[in-house]
């Protein structure tokens, strides 16, 4: 047993209102620079539909993720390190930047500098690659908003497996879901273990996984390797890019641009602990149902006094295990088992999680036969047909979605009847296998979901690491080689005879 | 003229090979890449790099085997300099045609491509354009080796090439009197090499070290980086709560 601590996030679906302010604000911050225009390391997508890049989901395309093999060996879908290799020259599993969106802006020059004509002067849109006209955009990065484009297109959507989906396609069965994606900073990252380079690494302390620009090589498995397609090349660098989980921010306590800034107030962060001998055993999982369990076993519970040990002994810093305790991750994930990892299937173990979203009663005749008696709409008859949701979070495992959104349906009447008519009743809570008490720590988690209760993010240890006083007036973050303080290590020209402590390797 | 081009540009060359890359990858890994342009525009780019690759890969092994083994290692293994010559114009020619066929795919794309075109700079396309008038050169030579298919014109090219890196006064002299096609096809060869560390082309060098690294040093698949100095004492399951006090304060302590 190895007990490493990980910074996650839950998502709260039932909530996203869809705006994409998280996408905006990270975009500001990240990504608005040349090669990356049309990266977004959080989009927001609307389901169903294909998403972005189109088809991402459907791993027989992309082949992104992980495998079990016949032999029950665990290897990137996209093969072996062999298999990576030969495939160096023309990554057969890439997607052209068509896939995504061909990046765009508008001649607004045009508006104010128009001479005087008949027609009004309009902002025309051009390539940002080429710089040349485009006369028609066919894609962006959220082309099918709000159920856009017809049903044949969006009903292409992976989560259909299984499903008779033509019903849906009709107006009266229509439905809809938001689901905002980010890195998922898996606990088995398939981008990490496609580098030939060994740039992209999974922190220890944090478990954010990054990718080391000045190793990256831009050979490029990892982009066809991440089955979220959440590792951009930019071309303008030639160098891939991912979603950092704002690390500068969560270092010092504080929450990513993305959480910080949603409106919703939908995103969680705190931290896991989790057991990284298990890891590439609940990975390998035979049945692809049984991932979502196996990752639960890899986390460790934060008040058992013999984990509080090992993890002390592993050297988990005290407020991290505090942390942990008090992690709404922990009670969302392990305690209330709402929340649920994005695809399973990918055998990547996911740690950016989603609570499933409660949508309206299917059927308005048995809407009015409910409530009277307070008996609980079956979560079958929601309008997101409950396979829908399963396919996208429990690898097709109805029962534990099933589960979860009866407990949230539990949640609104137990605390209907609280305020509205006085009643703690117990009896509602019991009927989804939980007390009167939890379900009050669950709407105020859940439901008022206050800024302390979002974020409970430890600070780093930088002091354990680093000399303070060898940093000051240093350089900050750096693209390149601009501020180079001539550091790095057995230089030939002089290096410093202090060089900045990095992180190495381990494993 | 001659003595500069093939007894002195050889070491400026690979001096500069060596000590620029070393200087680049000190200090400036970040501008050390492949410079993919596949997201931007897979057509041509799957037939053209493979063919270009794989040729370039073929001729590049052969040209290091061919040229820098010792002459008396062919003697010992009892293969003579004809059949080695004949060796050398069938495996070049094959993969220098399907090399050249690559790269003219791949310098089509990059020119008329308005997407690779607009972010190509003037060393990405330069750099193709040496290459490609290299390999016609080199197929170029093809011709004169047919006239002396019994390998004696191709041991000058040996003592030359071995003369320079055992460091022998007279290696130039070797390849005096051979055609100036072959001339051509050295000393382009050689501004190639002086050319690697400030271009695209420094990721030849990776593609050598990298899959070393990936295949055999790399344990597993995944990398993990620790802040820690010193590894983690392993032990196999739960830390038993009462044995640990005293651990606990050891770990707190450093």
């Amino acid at each position: 047993m190895r007990i490493r601590a990980q910074i996650g996030m839950v998502l709260n679906l039932d909530k996203c209102i869809g705006c994409h302010t998280c996408s905006v604000t990270c975009k500001n911050v990240w990504t608005s620079r040349d090669g990356v225009e049309y990266a977004w390391f959080n989009n927001v997508e609307t389901k169903p539909g294909t998403g972005y890049p189109t088809d991402w989901e459907n791993q027989e395309r992309w082949n992104g993720g992980w495998e079990r093999t016949k032999s029950g060996k665990l290897q990137p879908k996209q093969g072996g390190k062999w298999r990576m290799l030969a495939n160096i020259f023309a990554n057969p599993d890439l997607p052209e930047i068509d896939d995504y969106y061909e990046p765009f802006d508008f001649d607004y020059d045009h508006l104010k500098s128009a001479p005087e004509m008949k027609a009004f002067p309009t902002a025309r849109p051009r390539s940002k690659i080429t710089g040349e006209r485009i006369e028609k955009i066919e894609k962006g990065p959220n082309w099918e908003e709000i159920l856009g484009g017809e049903f044949s297109k969006r009903g292409e959507d992976y989560n259909f497996e299984g499903i008779q989906k033509q019903i849906y396609g009709e107006y009266e069965n229509t439905f809809m879901m938001y689901l905002p994606r980010l890195c998922e900073h898996c606990l088995n990252p398939t981008c990490a273990a496609s580098c030939p380079s060994g740039a992209i690494y999974k922190r220890e302390e944090d478990g954010i996984v990054l990718i080391d620009q000045e190793k990256c090589r831009g050979w490029r498995m990892c982009v066809s390797g991440c089955p979220y397609k959440k590792v951009y090349y930019n071309w303008s660098t030639g160098k891939s890019e991912k979603c950092t989980l704002c690390y500068p921010r969560i270092e010092s306590g504080n929450p990513t641009v993305c959480s910080e800034t949603c409106v919703g107030r939908i995103r969680y962060l705190g931290v896991m602990l989790y057991d990284a001998d298990k890891i590439e055993e609940a990975a390998n999982a035979a049945d692809k149902t049984d991932l979502y369990d196996a990752q639960l076993g890899v986390f460790l519970d934060p008040n058992d006094p013999v984990i509080i040990e090992t993890a002390r002994a592993d050297g988990i810093p005290e407020d991290w295990i505090k942390a942990a305790q008090e992690s709404p991750i922990w009670k969302m994930a392990m305690e209330w088992k709402v929340a649920f990892p994005l695809h399973p299937e990918y055998r990547t173990l996911p740690m950016v999680w989603y609570i499933p979203p409660l949508s309206p009663i299917q059927n308005a005749a048995e809407a009015g036969a409910i409530g009277s008696d307070g008996a609980m709409p079956d979560v079958r008859s929601l309008r997101i047909p409950l396979r829908y949701l399963a396919n996208m979070l429990t690898a097709g495992d109805e029962k534990p979605v099933a589960s979860a959104l009866e407990r949230m349906l539990a949640m609104r009447a137990y605390m209907r009847a609280k305020t509205i008519e006085g009643v703690q009743d117990e009896a509602i809570a019991a009927r989804v296998g939980l007390s009167g008490r939890v379900i009050e720590d669950m709407y105020k988690i859940m439901a008022l979901a206050d800024y302390e209760d979002r974020f409970v993010i430890p600070t780093t240890h930088r002091e354990q690491v680093e000399e303070a006083y060898d940093l000051r007036g240093g350089c900050g973050f750096t693209d390149g080689n601009a501020c180079s303080t001539g550091t790095s290590k057995g230089s030939l020209f002089g290096g410093s005879k202090k060089p900045l402590k990095m992180p190495t390797e381990v494993m | 003229m001659h003595n500069f081009f093939f007894a002195i540009f050889p070491y400026i060359a690979l001096a500069t090979l060596v000590v620029g890359s070393i200087a680049r990858y000190e200090r400036d890994p970040f501008t050390w890449k492949t410079s993919s342009s596949q997201l931007l525009r897979r057509k041509q780019l799957v037939v053209g790099s493979i063919l270009f690759h794989v040729g370039m890969l073929v001729i590049f092994v052969g040209h290091v085997v061919g040229l820098l083994t010792p002459i008396w290692v062919f003697d010992a293994m009892g293969i003579g300099h004809g059949a080695k010559q004949i060796l050398a114009v069938v495996a070049g020619g094959i993969a220098g045609v399907l090399a050249l066929i690559g790269g003219v795919m791949l310098f089509h794309r990059r020119w008329t491509d308005p997407r690779i075109r607009q972010t190509s700079n003037f060393w990405d396309i330069a750099i193709l354009g040496l290459l490609l008038a290299q390999l016609v050169l080199g197929l170029g030579t093809i011709f004169f080796s047919l006239q002396h298919l019994d390998g004696h014109e191709m041991v000058k090219f040996m003592s030359w090439a071995q003369g320079i890196f055992t460091f022998d006064p007279n290696a130039a002299s070797y390849i005096a009197d051979v055609s100036i096609v072959f001339k051509l096809h050295l000393i382009l060869g050689m501004a190639i090499l002086l050319l690697t560390p400030f271009t695209r082309l420094a990721h030849v060098i990776s593609g050598i070290f990298v899959p070393l690294r990936f295949l055999f040093l790399r344990r597993g698949y995944q990398i993990v980086r620790s802040r820690r100095k010193a590894p983690l004492p392993h032990h196999d399951g739960p830390v038993p709560a009462a044995r640990k006090v005293a651990g606990s304060k050891a770990t707190a302590a450093e």
